[in-house]
């Protein structure tokens, strides 16, 4: 087994969320465990609220976790100050999902890109020449070196948004939705650039988003995440074939497919109601009061993750 | 211009042309746009952000925003058979229409819904507008009911719940029950599930199909998901820069694409159900409709262009019955 | 169509463009290649004046307040007399030139008690009431910038005492604060000013007086002193909600991804993006400094050497019941002009400096469309 990258354990997120006497808190992120090994893609899906989003900001600590570490080649995180926390920035970032807000509407291309290693202190002999290339490497051009975000379409904007990143040469990138914003032809592509650069530079992806089908295209493994924690780990392949918990399956059952003959034929899952609420979670499973096959010991203890198969982790009572 | 089990035609859009003024040019949203919706259908219209699909569900009630406007064209309404052109409607006469005759769903359901008033209230009152009931007694009556229809949970409760209290899927619900609150003959939903989760997308969507088949309702559905189109539709018109590019039943869509941007579109979208090795994106970006390219507005991106796809723009042209191609390789 | 001929230039156009190929021409005899790297932001400073050019109350604004500045700059150097030149001194005629109206001999818009030309007095006027701005204003702007900006950005405890300190300075009477603030600080500024020879010219220069009146400024500098106290919490408010408001684009926490310090984000990034809606506060608030100054100097007394706008209302006023009106009628008119100048300025300067109205303005719809119907025909 190779050593993963990153290494997340116990990770919990409470926000604190009013309440006058007793503080009331909404459980974004409630006690996860996974591991992210070098040059993989982990796939996270999920609804929204379920924590995926925050999840992603916890592991590169752009947000306090409330308890839990995330080692990052070996070294805690959550404990980094100082020096050793920007040479953590330099090597694990994040590409957003609004490619709009994203940029500095105030900055050219060309100084959106310098800024992080002016910051980080390195010296390139050629800005110009530097930058350029780098533009080349994400689809653009030197004609796009002095224009302004505004002046750029959303999938353009993505590609400057990880140009910057790539900049840094950093190990592991956090994909949080990066192409929800965008149009489908434009989405392909940009995923499509995210595999090249993967295999170019062996980049190690956290890919998270709520499309299935975007999900099982990046991911070599895929987490399926359920107010606040991970219901079924599994590879892409096996998830998509053999589902195990029954949230994973309405999920996938959900999903409009691009067919109209598979989609007159597919069995409807149909799961009722919508998610609950993260500040009052139910005990014991949270799917239990969406779920058709809950028992009671569902509603009163909470299933842990177990490794059904090789490498495909549920937290059911089914199994 | 038929599908084969949909005679009547409820909708003829003839030559519409939709620009926007804006300062920095003429933006021309719509243009050369012509189709029919048969009464009972479920007609799709499916493309890419700014493809001009939102200004056509508006023009059909004769709502663009401003800057936009109509600029040439007819939308033909069939009132009770009687067809009258929309686009020459008096404001008054116009009102009666929308929100009775056709009605609404938007995209996102808290912009649509009034924060300060309950839900029952604003079912109610485009009832009471409308001289649907009598009177506010009746109308909460009726709304119960019709919250009981979309699966509202509780409805009773519900009703006087306001729309902060409801989740996402509860208001998009609300909306759809507002909508259908007059019995309306068309239903225009444009984008209804796309700020939804799945599972709640899939538990609306069948939703939809059961209140169009119950009551008899045409529906025209706007999205940009494929899959959406799949599951929901019977015809669809897949646009492209302001243009229909093709136009034909759902299965000859996906089974027998035409134009080159169907064929791309359908395969640039991952597939869940398969494993796939590498994406074929569509080449480029969406052209800028105040300087579109001349020709086929498609040409800058197509595999296929040629000459005369980049000096003139191809005609709408029936290759079987039912299927419509705006393309030159299929218009010889 | 294309955009070139939708949009048809007006003549101020033409002159708005060569402004700025002029202001670009300078630049670029210093960076060479700025022009080139600088393309887009030309091309929106170019918008922004075409802007204001369609709005005929921005231009009056604009001119209304540039002439304020202009006047207060060249004011003492254009008038026709002396700030303490006297009618009455050099003819020696009591008679004539004791409060004398509009037109009597040399004086265009008459005399005051002390037989001085109101004319010049005005001009001179200006001067002090464009120093009061000049020196009020960015100080005021740059504590209360800081300040907000900070506690917008850290928010939690820092916010609150940040805030609760500026809600403290908001609830005082700004008007008694700054009245009691310079009663005390007068004679102490007086003091300085006779002491520092290097104070002396620099005042008599700044306010354009003679160096003997330079003390006699004190009460116009003690008001200012005060202003700064007063002037600041407004700013800092609207800072801090603007940065609350900035802080959740999520370039803010990208740049913290790349490992950004927070005061590179906050001066480097948050703070040119919120700058607009400052600026347009800003030129609105050089109305209400010149109101304010005019205000206190009138509370405060006469201070009948220094030739200010409010003193002069004052000094006059008493003489109104005689129907001598000229002493308040012209300055009153002079203070109306530059407050509703800058204000008319700012008003559109809002409009222009926010890129979805400056967009979205249908500027000229009418027009083409009666030249598009008539193409059809």
């Amino acid at each position: 087994m190779p050593q993963p990258l990153v290494h997340v354990e116990g990770l919990k997120k409470y926000f604190p969320a009013g309440g006058f006497l007793k503080k009331i808190w909404v459980k974004a992120v409630d006690g996860i465990s996974f591991d992210i090994y070098e040059g993989e893609t982990l796939g996270l899906v999920g609804e929204s609220g379920c924590g995926k989003t925050t999840t992603g900001r916890l592991i590169l600590k752009l947000i306090k976790p409330t308890a839990g570490k995330v080692l990052f080649a070996g070294k805690d995180i959550t404990k980094l100050r100082g020096k050793a926390l920007k040479e953590f920035r330099r090597e694990a970032n994040i590409v957003f999902q609004d490619p709009y807000t994203s940029l500095d509407p105030r900055q050219t291309v060309f100084n959106i890109i310098m800024e992080p290693l002016k910051t980080h202190g390195i010296k390139v002999d050629d800005p110009e020449g530097f930058v350029t290339k780098l533009l080349y490497e994400v689809g653009l051009n030197e004609t796009h070196l002095y224009r302004y975000p505004h002046e750029f379409s959303g999938g353009q904007r993505q590609r400057i948004a990880i140009a910057r990143i790539l900049a840094l040469r950093p190990k592991f990138i956090v994909l949080d939705e990066p192409t929800s914003a965008l149009d489908v032809s434009v989405q392909a592509q940009i995923l499509n650039m995210l595999k090249d650069l993967q295999k170019k530079y062996g980049l190690t992806y956290l890919f998270i988003s709520h499309n299935l089908g975007v999900v099982r295209y990046m991911s070599n493994r895929i987490a399926v995440m359920y107010l606040g924690k991970i219901v079924e780990i599994a590879p892409a392949k096996t998830l998509f074939e053999n589902p195990l918990h029954p949230y994973t399956k309405a999920l996938l059952a959900s999903i409009p497919i691009p067919d109209p003959e598979a989609a007159r034929t597919k069995p409807k899952i149909q799961v009722v109601g919508e998610p609950p609420s993260p500040i009052n979670p139910p005990p014991g499973c949270r799917f239990a009061p969406r779920c058709p096959y809950a028992k009671d010991i569902c509603r009163q203890k909470e299933p842990k993750l177990k490794e059904v198969e090789h490498n495909h982790f549920v937290a059911c009572w089914l199994y | 211009m038929s599908g084969p089990q949909f005679r009547e035609p409820i909708i003829e859009v003839k030559d519409l042309y939709v620009y926007f003024y804006t300062y920095a040019g003429v933006v021309k949203a719509i243009e050369d746009m012509s189709f029919t919706i048969y009464k009972g259908e479920k007609f799709c219209m499916v493309g890419e952000t700014g493809c001009g699909k939102s200004v056509t569900s508006r023009a059909l009630a004769n709502i663009v925003p401003s800057p936009g406007r109509i600029v040439k064209g007819k939308v033909i309404y069939y009132r009770d058979g009687k067809p009258v052109n929309m686009v020459e409607l008096s404001e008054d006469q116009l009102r009666e229409i929308r929100g009775k005759e056709i009605a609404y769903i938007v995209q996102d359901p808290s912009s649509a819904l009034d924060p300060l008033y309950t839900i029952g209230y604003q079912i109610v009152e485009t009832m009471i507008d409308h001289n649907t009931v009598k009177d506010w007694k009746e109308g909460y009556k009726r709304a119960v009911e019709l919250l009981r229809e979309v699966l509202m949970p509780d409805p009773e409760k519900r009703i006087k719940n306001y729309p902060h209290e409801l989740s996402g899927g509860q208001r998009q619900r609300a909306v759809i029950s507002i909508g259908l609150s007059n019995m309306p003959r068309l239903l225009i939903a444009d984008e209804p599930t796309s700020s939804l989760d799945v599972t709640v997308q899939a538990q609306l969507l069948e939703l939809l199909r059961k209140l169009v088949k119950e009551h008899g309702l045409t529906l025209f559905l706007i999205t940009h998901d494929m899959g959406v189109v799949a599951e929901m539709c019977d015809r669809v018109a897949v646009l492209y820069a302001g243009n229909i590019v093709e136009l034909a039943p759902v299965d000859e869509i996906f089974k027998n694409p035409k134009h080159p941007y169907t064929m791309g579109l359908l395969r640039a979208v991952p597939n869940p159900q398969a494993d796939i090795e590498k994406l074929e994106p569509i080449p480029g970006t969406i052209p800028n409709l105040i300087y579109p390219p001349p020709g086929c507005r498609f040409h800058p991106r197509c595999p296929f262009a040629r000459d005369v796809c980049k000096r003139e723009k191809p005609p709408l042209i029936e290759i079987s019955p039912g299927h419509y191609v705006r393309c030159w390789l299929h218009a010889q | 169509m294309s955009a070139e001929e939708v949009y048809e230039k007006k003549i101020l156009d033409r002159f708005s463009d060569a402004l700025i190929a002029f202001i670009v021409k300078i630049i670029t005899l210093f960076k060479k290649d700025w022009a080139k790297k600088n393309k887009s932001r030309i091309d929106e400073w170019r918008l922004m004046l075409y802007a204001l050019n369609r709005s005929p109350i921005g231009i009056a604004g604009l001119v209304l307040g540039l002439g304020f500045v202009v006047i207060g700059i060249i004011g003492p150097w254009i008038a026709p007399h002396s700030y303490d030149f006297s009618y009455i001194m050099a003819t020696g005629n009591y008679q004539k030139y004791y409060l004398a109206p509009p037109g009597t001999g040399g004086a265009i818009l008459g005399t005051d008690d002390l037989g001085r030309d109101l004319f010049s007095l005005l001009l001179y006027g200006a001067r002090v009431s464009l120093m009061a701005t000049v020196l009020v204003l960015p100080i005021g702007i740059t504590i209360g910038i800081i300040i907000g900006l900070v506690a917008g950005y850290y928010g939690g405890v820092v916010d609150e005492v940040l805030m609760r300190l500026t809600d403290v300075f908001l609830a005082f009477p700004g008007l008694i604060l700054a009245l009691a603030f310079s009663s005390a600080l007068t004679q102490r500024i007086a003091f300085a000013i006779a002491r520092s020879q290097l104070l002396t010219s620099l005042v008599s220069a700044l306010f354009g007086v003679k160096p003997v009146d330079a003390l006699n400024v004190a009460p116009i500098l003690s008001i200012i002193v005060a202003l700064w106290i007063v002037w600041w919490p407004g700013y800092a408010r609207v800072t801090r909600g603007l940065t609350l408001q900035e802080k959740n684009n999520v370039y803010v926490e990208a740049s913290k991804a790349l490992g950004l310090s927070s005061p590179a984000i906050m001066f480097r990034h948050i703070l040119p993006n919120i700058l607009g809606p400052i600026i347009v506060m800003m030129t609105l608030d050089i109305g209400g400094v010149i109101l304010t100054e005019a205000g206190l100097s009138f509370l405060m007394g006469a201070m009948v050497k220094i030739p200010d706008w409010g003193a002069i209302v004052q000094a006059g006023s008493q003489y109104l019941v005689q129907g001598k009106w000229w002493l308040v009628i012209f300055p009153g008119l002079a203070i109306l002009i530059s407050v509703l100048g800058w204000n008319l300025f700012g008003d559109s300067l809002r409009d222009i400096l926010d890129p979805r109205t400056r967009r979205s303005i249908e500027f000229k719809i009418k027009k083409r469309k009666k030249r598009r119907e008539g193409e059809e025909q």
